[in-house]
């Protein structure tokens, strides 16, 4: 990992690119700071912070945040001494000789045989034109800057305060597509595709931070297009003292005293109307990266008319330079979900053409043997970590050290400046070997960071990780009681006396070697599965694809061309053929899979189809069943022929049906099916869907009149140019309220001809519409797969509320499932467009090889065991266990209850409802934690507690 | 055969000294949420990866984000 750095040069091919680096001058020794942030407490300049927007301040030598990775210092261009030469404080108070300021640039060349390109977006700037006030007016921010100021880490640690008077905004209002959605001199035409959400979020939060804050959301559709947005709107919607006003307003003025900004807007109902607000967020777009036409020159890649990346709809991982691949927002305007399965998508890619050299750099550790300890006496050796002066500055750590001696098992103790530097470890494995350790205790900060490092070091002393133990005595102790050093010390004592009691009762354990079948079942053949398949086993894996139908393809076999202008038809051709050419794709028809059992690397599968029956045996599960359409019963449909589905119209525009390339009047009803009650969400595509279809029609038709009937349109990303041209192509956009659609009727034309009567109200001039239609084409929703019940219970894996595979994380694990080694792609996850599928199939083929590419999986050694003479075999375990870990099994003393450990996440669940205590938490025992309960308050203080606790009554 | 041995042999010794020096399969630009993802991935693969970021620290913009919809989980 190189921080700091830029690249400088790129050159060379596919295989081979030799890239020129340059690493900035943090003026840090990168392998001395330990970030103990105390150079920080001294340096005496104060200087905006960038990470917190310029709203607050931060010293010349900083932290660039406090979850930073790597979590070390680093000196800005507001150092005095690299501007004066004066100061040079930070060198005298580091204690670990890590400053050096008389560091230079370096340049570093380095060889690989592939990139990946993922610089991001760069937020909208407002400054580009005037009429935002962003910087003119005190109480105008951006939506990054309330998303800092709302941040517990933020500028006013967690409050929203306003820069002109550093009081609570009560009044707030949101203005969204603040340079997206408009062609005008700096904006973008594009939608960015996050505003919509993001507003609703900030408005939720705000309402957290206070209850009784009035806040109003100016927009223009709200684009509530992704899984579970639906729901969040509603939520926002149903807030108190929420308002969504479908308006362009303007900021006028800023009041000279009260700096309060004041907004021009205007609704059907009133009119204009001037309402003053507290503060005001402008709602930000996504640009491209910054510097991004000198990217493409150094890399080689072409752009788009937007400036993001040019890619391939077939494979938007491509650029135009073989070997250099895209993810994230460099491909668009596009969600963080995107981004990392479009990142694990290159990665699977390059996994393809990187194939022959796969392994060959990696090294692997070798670890002494380890020794059998079991049966000695406790020898516990301490060490307290000074942590610089976070820990040492507030607790006395030498006389700490001191006490640690006094302790029980306790044969060795001593201090450390910082215990996680590398000699500090190192130290400590020495000291393991000459002290005859058998247990360690490092008095430090929290394990969540650093237990994986220390139980490392027990490894290498040859000692069982399971013999070590932390005590908090920073985020637990020195952190809070900053003004009590004495009870802070006292505290340390505390703590440390509690972790050496667990310490001596630890027992080793040891961690599961799974080997890993290296073969993959892909479940579902449309474009999701295909592609994840094809993936895989370009990489040297075996994949058996199974398919319910006769032939492949799935819905894609319905669509026949994209919004940009795909030929899809000739696409899923394409698939197909490579799927039936390529030797490692085993293919299955008409399947039907009647049982699924197993475990991550060693799952086994059986299936019923064109080859009779079949028992797969494979490492990784990969669901990609894809969805179904709804079937309306609204607005006439299945009862007049004239009444189509918008799938239904795109075949009959294909085959150039007479009734509909010459109709005189067509009709379009978006939301047939969703967002009602039943369906809350939205099917994403449809807006999209009957846009290209009105401009199909309109190619083939121009005089035809085209209406859609739509609630909110949601051309998000770069189709928000498609809806403009429908627009200016003669295309009508009519919207209503749910709670007054459309009417369709039987009716006649005033040409006499019979056509279909659609009556809806217009809001715009506020009166009722009657159309008259000769074809109406309703945008029925995507609802999830028949089959997704029953695959879900066969796989063990969950539904989100709208019955769409749930995936693990909605943001950060988006194609796979908690369940482990199984995986999830395409529309079966949620709808999606075609382009989108793909980067999502190469996202869970990506996934699918970070497994199939070793040879074992580790499980934790941490896991639930059972006393089977304690066990009852009642089964309560069982019930609770959410990964399915737990199985009653019938033996000679009745039924009992088994551990598959693999499945044991640890998180003891069961513990707590096993009525006999049979069932325990290894390393996390009964005995471990009462024994460190026991020592908390010392037995004698207890008695006299008591004592006094009966006098007091007597 | 013993030929294909010490062929194997020397392709060995070839990687162990690349691994030393300057060589890796893959170079991330950009440490955000994406490129962190991609560089995890690949290594996990078996892939070394050199993960190049221009400001002192990965996460990118979702580190600066406090909550995510539609799960208001924590960004960091």
């Amino acid at each position: 990992m190189l921080t700091y750095t830029e690249v400088e040069n790129v050159e060379g091919e596919a295989g081979n690119f030799n890239v020129t680096l340059l690493r900035k001058p943090r003026y840090i020794k990168e392998d001395k700071c330990t970030g103990c942030t105390v150079c920080v407490e001294y340096c005496p300049v104060k200087y905006p912070d960038q990470y917190n927007q310029d709203i607050s301040l931060n010293k010349a030598v900083h932290v660039y945040f406090a979850q930073a990775i790597p979590l070390i210092t680093y000196i800005d261009e507001s150092c005095l001494y690299l501007k004066e030469k004066k100061c040079r404080i930070c060198e005298a108070v580091c204690k670990n000789d890590a400053i050096d300021l008389n560091q230079q640039p370096v340049k570093e060349d380095i060889n690989v045989g592939a990139i990946i390109l993922a610089p991001g977006f760069e937020p909208f700037d407002p400054k580009v034109r005037e009429e935002y006030r962003y910087g003119e007016f005190q109480n105008v921010v951006t939506s990054m800057d309330f998303e800092r100021l709302l941040c517990s880490t933020g500028p006013y640690a967690g409050e929203i305060l306003r820069k002109s008077d550093l009081k609570h905004p009560h009044n707030i209002a949101w203005i969204q597509c603040i340079g997206s959605r408009q062609v005008i001199e700096g904006g973008n035409s594009y939608c960015s595709a996050v505003c919509c959400t993001y507003t609703q979020k900030q408005v939720i939060l705000t309402k957290d931070h206070d209850a009784d804050a009035k806040c109003t959301i100016f927009h223009n559709d709200v684009r509530a297009y992704g899984k579970d947005f639906e729901r969040y709107y509603e939520r926002t919607q149903n807030l108190p003292g929420i308002r969504f006003f479908r308006s362009y307003p303007s900021i006028v003025k800023e009041d000279p005293v009260t700096h309060n900004v004041t907004i021009r807007y205007s609704t059907p109902e009133d009119g204009v109307i001037e309402e003053e607000f507290d503060m005001v967020v402008l709602s930000i777009g996504m640009n491209p990266p910054k510097g991004v036409e000198d990217m493409a020159k150094q890399y080689g890649f072409e752009l788009e008319e937007h400036d993001f990346c040019k890619i391939d709809p077939r494979n938007p991982m491509l650029t135009n330079r073989p070997g250099i691949f895209v993810s994230g927002a460099l491909q668009g305007p596009i969600d963080i979900p995107e981004s990392v399965f479009s990142a694990s998508g290159a990665g699977s890619q390059i996994g393809e053409m990187l194939q022959y050299r796969r392994g060959n750099l990696a090294k692997e550790r070798i670890y002494p043997e380890e020794k059998d300890v079991s049966q000695e006496e406790p020898r516990v050796g301490v060490f307290v970590c000074h942590c610089g002066a976070n820990i040492g500055r507030i607790v006395n750590v030498p006389g700490t050290v001191e006490y640690c001696k006094t302790l029980p098992n306790v044969v060795y103790a001593q201090e450390q400046l910082f215990s996680c530097a590398t000699n500090s470890a190192r130290e400590i494995t020495d000291k393991i070997k000459e002290e005859g350790l058998n247990r360690v205790v490092v008095a430090a900060c929290s394990p969540r960071t650093l237990e994986p490092l220390f139980r490392d070091t027990l490894r290498e002393a040859g000692i069982n990780q399971y013999y070590y133990e932390m005590a908090n005595i920073r985020e637990h102790n020195s952190w809070v009681h900053q003004k009590e050093k004495e009870e802070a010390t006292e505290k340390a004592h505390d703590i440390i006396r509690m972790s050496v009691a667990r310490a001596c009762q630890l027992e080793p354990l040891q961690e599961f070697d799974l080997p890993v079948d290296k073969r993959a079942l892909v479940v579902g053949g449309g474009i999701a599965g295909m592609n994840c398949a094809l993936s895989i086993a370009n990489q040297g894996h075996e994949v058996h694809l199974i398919e319910r139908e006769k032939e492949l393809g799935g819905i894609a076999n319905r669509i026949h061309t994209t919004l940009q202008g795909l030929d899809v038809q000739e696409y899923v051709k394409d698939l197909k053929s490579k799927i039936y050419q390529h030797p490692l794709v085993h293919v299955y028809h008409n399947a039907k899979i009647t049982e699924a059992t197993g475990y991550v690397g060693n799952f086994v599968t059986t299936v019923e189809s064109n080859k009779g029956t079949s028992s797969i045996k494979h490492g990784a599960s990969v669901i990609a069943i894809g969805i179904d359409m709804y079937t309306p019963t609204e607005y006439l449909y299945g009862q007049d022929e004239r009444v189509l589905t918008h799938l239904e119209l795109e075949e009959k525009i294909t085959s150039d049906d007479e009734k509909v390339t010459g109709a005189q009047s067509l009709v379009m009803i978006q939301c047939v099916g969703c967002r009602n009650e039943e369906r809350n969400y939205c099917s994403r595509i449809c807006c999209s869907e009957s846009i290209k279809n009105a401009l199909l029609l309109k190619d083939k038709n121009p005089d035809m009149d085209i209406y859609i009937l739509f609630r909110d349109v949601r051309t998000y990303g770069f189709n928000e140019d498609y809806y403009r041209l429908a627009a200016e192509r003669g295309v009508k956009f009519i919207r209503y309220e749910p709670e007054d659609p459309p009417v369709v009727e039987p009716g006649k034309a005033e040409d006499k001809r019979d056509v279909l009567k659609v009556t809806a109200t217009d809001y715009i001039l506020g009166k009722k519409l009657e159309l008259d239609a000769d074809i109406i084409a309703l945008a029925a929703a995507v609802v999830p797969s028949a089959a997704t019940k029953e695959v879900a219970n066969q796989f063990k894996v969950t539904l989100s509320p709208d019955g769409f595979f749930k995936e693990a994380h909605v943001k950060l694990r988006p194609v796979e499932f908690a369940t482990d080694g199984v995986y999830l792609c395409g529309l079966a996850h949620y709808p999606k467009f075609i382009q989108e599928t793909i980067n999502q199939s190469y996202g869970a083929a990506g996934r699918v090889l970070t497994l199939l590419s070793n040879d074992i999986v580790v499980a934790s050694g941490s896991v639930c065991a059972v006393n089977e003479k304690q066990c009852m075999g009642c089964g309560a375990c069982v019930e609770v266990c959410t990964y399915g870990a737990l199985e009653l099994k019938e033996t000679k003393q009745g039924k009992k209850c088994v551990v598959n450990p693999v499945l044991c996440k640890g998180d003891g669940l069961c513990n707590t409802k096993c009525p006999t205590g049979a069932i325990q938490l290894r390393h996390y025992t009964d005995t471990e934690l009462t024994c460190e309960i026991d020592v908390v308050v010392p037995d004698d203080e207890i008695m006299k507690q008591i004592d006094a606790a009966a006098a007091a009554d007597a | 055969m013993e030929n294909v041995i010490s062929l194997n042999e020397n392709i060995k010794e070839l990687c162990k000294s690349r691994a030393a020096g300057n060589f890796g399969d893959v170079m991330v630009v950009g440490g955000g949420i994406s490129g962190i993802q991609a560089s995890l991935d690949l290594a996990t693969a078996g892939f070394r990866v050199y993960l190049v970021e221009k400001a002192p620290s990965i996460g990118g913009h979702m580190a600066q984000l406090d909550k995510t919809f539609p799960t208001n989980d924590c960004s960091m």
